[in-house]
């Protein structure tokens, strides 16, 4: 028989005892609803999850030091490769070579020294770092009062609410409740600081150089820097990485135009001839995290430091996989009900159609397109059960994601989106109610169609 | 299967020829609807064979049976067995889809055959709409439309009252007639049998007791009618 034939034929079969059939493809669509709600939140948790780290830039970030620093001495790597001495100096040129790496975003220098600021005539002594574009994005940025940066170049602060704190003199006593973020932005916000620093400047920029080695001397030139503050974070200092465990923040270009004299300067006197600074670390933001272990294998092989978390993010995709497996287990245990139900529903219908069976066989149906016929009422249930499921099971989610954002309101807590149906899995899980019940098919159809037609026809 | 094994059809040996209307008759438990089944292809012999133009049916597939069923054989019979949740027109053509014949065609050539048995006005009702007599030449129509070389009716007339007996039997004998097709019929009718077929084969307990020639007159009454 052909396909439309079929179909047309299962769907009218299926008609003729509405009640049953429609109980049968309810009991689908529950299982289906069960198996898109347990996936789909199992997807939306990890979304969330993965969303937040991203954001922290723990698992997409490498911090390349180069073997020169004497910090990492000891460790394994540090004694396998070459000696401190000898390895690469991670100047502008390294940081080229690797932001040129494919899978990279960005590679930037970790800017950060401590200097004097001056606000309203009163010096405060604290640490500042340089912070990239991209760290807009980052979720320590969130609730942050005034805004980012203007530009990469901007001479503006952004700065950490304990130092805000300070500069108003509002610095709580122990357990005394904290002022909020937006009071201390308030009468903070487009005031102007004065930055004092130490300008590392080469001797070319004073004269000329006569010999060799003049030209690997440098002087250090006292400037200021007049910074208008645009905005104040609520970010905790010390559970940040790199970069931000600091109180000021400056835009990362507007840091290294500064030449400011960093602790690896003094270290490289010997080396150092050119204007062309030395970092001691670098920040590489990776593509994906996914592929963060080439990109940290690669900047190894060029003899430094790396560094990531990936570890831990490794550690949480299995903890995900293994969510999955369980939340699909239990979301299916209901489908195999279901199926049972399918089985149920067309044993049934031989039973009743025994009679037109034989019929039909009589006037020249063969077994195939008995058991087609048969087959066909199974997946029309499947695939109605299918769609009917996906559609509650989205409800079933909506309706839960409601109420939770609800309660988080009443928290004050901020919403959060935790459920996602990819389209993927709304196909898989017709897919796959067609399939459980197309198995579950197997054995009436089957048996229908080994029905012996005479047998059926002396039933009167 | 776990039953005792019932010699339903015995030893008989019977040659019906190409375009032969016979009737086959016997009282009930002789065999008579054994040895119709095993012509349809619904059953197979334990032993011995089933000849029908050249092939034996003993020995085909489950499936090439299907196919001799399909289009060699169309089959009526006494309780007229169309299918309750089609309509008319639909039971008619349940052999077409099974044949793969295409709607447009397959509607064309219901309506031939509805119209044939001149149940064109009611090809949309549901069977138990119909008289018994409405439903009978449905399943004429039905076992028509493939334009089967043989018919083989079982107890066409049974329940139905005479005068609607006679007339699905002047059908029967028409397509007999006009459409050359071979008719055997079951029954235990000896009237219908003598009026209608030129041949009648008589069993009992499974064994071929007579095979005759109507007679003459009967024939000439054939005429009349």
């Amino acid at each position: 028989m052909k396909i439309p034939d079929l179909t047309e034929l299962a769907l009218r079969n299926l008609r003729e005892s509405l009640l049953r059939n429609s109980l049968t493809t309810v009991g689908i669509s529950v299982g289906v609803a069960s198996l898109v709600a347990m996936l789909s939140l199992g997807i939306g948790l990890q979304q969330m999850a993965s969303r937040r780290l991203v954001k922290s830039g723990l698992f997409d970030t490498i911090v390349v030091t180069s073997r020169r620093e004497l910090r990492g001495m000891g460790r394994e790597e540090e004694r396998t490769g070459p000696t401190p001495g000898e390895s690469r100096v991670l100047d502008e040129a390294a940081r080229t070579e690797i932001e040129r790496m494919p899978n990279v975003a960005e590679a930037y220098p970790d800017i950060r020294f401590a200097t004097e600021l001056r606000f309203e005539d009163k010096p405060h002594l604290t640490m500042v770092s340089a912070l990239p574009e991209s760290a807009k994005s980052n979720d320590a940025f969130e609730g942050m009062q005034g805004s980012f940066f203007s530009s990469d170049t901007a001479a503006e602060a952004v700065l950490q609410k304990s130092f805000a704190e300070e500069l108003l003199g509002k610095t709580p006593a122990l357990g005394a409740p904290e002022p909020s973020v937006s009071d201390l932005a308030k009468p903070l916000l487009g005031k102007e600081l004065t930055m004092r620093y130490a300008q590392r400047a080469t001797n070319s920029d004073a004269q000329p150089a006569t010999d060799d080695l003049s030209g690997a001397a440098y002087s250090v030139v006292s400037r200021e820097q007049k910074l208008k503050i645009v905005g104040v974070a609520d970010l905790d200092p010390e559970s940040m990485r790199g970069p931000t465990r600091a109180k000021v923040f400056l835009p990362l270009k507007l840091a290294e135009s500064l030449h400011v004299m960093q602790p690896t300067d003094l270290r490289e006197i010997a080396r150092a001839a050119s204007d062309q600074p030395v970092y001691s670390s670098i920040s590489v933001r990776v593509k994906n995290p996914a592929q963060i272990q080439g990109v940290e294998d690669a900047i190894k092989k060029m003899g430094f430091t790396a560094f990531s978390i990936l570890d831990a993010s490794r550690g949480l995709r299995q903890f995900f996989a293994v969510l999955y497996a369980f939340l699909g287990i239990f979301g299916s245990l209901a489908l195999m009900v279901a199926s049972i139900g399918i089985v149920n529903t067309l044993v049934m219908a031989i039973l009743e159609r025994r009679r037109e069976i034989g019929i039909m066989k009589a006037i020249g149906a063969s077994d195939g397109d008995v058991k087609k016929l048969f087959f066909a009422e199974a997946g029309a249930m499947g695939i109605l059960g299918g769609l009917v499921g996906v559609a509650l099971g989205w409800a079933i989610g909506e309706v839960i994601n409601l109420g939770t954002n609800v309660y988080l309101r009443r928290q004050s807590l901020p919403p959060e989106h935790f459920w996602a149906v990819p389209w993927w899995l709304v196909g898989g899980a017709i897919l796959f109610a067609f399939l459980v019940s197309m198995v579950s098919g197997l054995y009436p159809a089957g048996r229908a169609a080994r029905l012996d037609p005479v047998q059926a026809l002396r039933y009167e | 299967m776990g039953e005792s094994v019932i010699r339903a059809v015995d030893g008989v040996t019977l040659e019906i020829r190409a375009g032969e209307f016979v009737a086959l008759l016997g009282s009930s438990g002789s065999g008579k609807s054994s040895v119709l089944n095993l012509i349809a292809g619904l059953d197979r012999p334990t032993s011995g064979s089933v000849m029908v133009q050249d092939r034996d049916l003993a020995k085909l597939s489950r499936e090439d049976l299907a196919k001799y069923r399909l289009h060699v054989v169309g089959m009526v019979f006494q309780s007229f067995n169309l299918i309750a949740s089609m309509t008319v027109a639909e039971n008619v053509e349940l052999p077409l889809r099974f044949a793969e014949v295409d709607r447009n065609q397959r509607f064309k050539l219901a309506q031939e055959a509805l119209e044939r048995v001149g149940l064109r006005g009611r090809m949309n009702h549901r069977p138990t709409e119909l008289s018994g007599g409405e439903q009978q030449r449905a399943a004429l129509a039905r076992a028509l439309i493939n334009r089967p070389q043989l018919l083989l009716a079982d107890e066409p007339t049974g329940n139905l009252d005479s005068h609607t007996g006679t007339e699905i039997m002047d059908m029967v004998r028409d397509f007999n007639r006009e459409l050359g097709m071979t008719v055997l019929m079951v029954t235990h009718e000896r009237a219908l049998a003598e009026r209608y077929a030129q041949r009648m084969i008589f069993l009992a307990d499974g064994k071929l007791v007579d095979d005759q020639q109507t007679s003459d007159v009967q024939s000439g009454m054939r005429g009349r009618s």
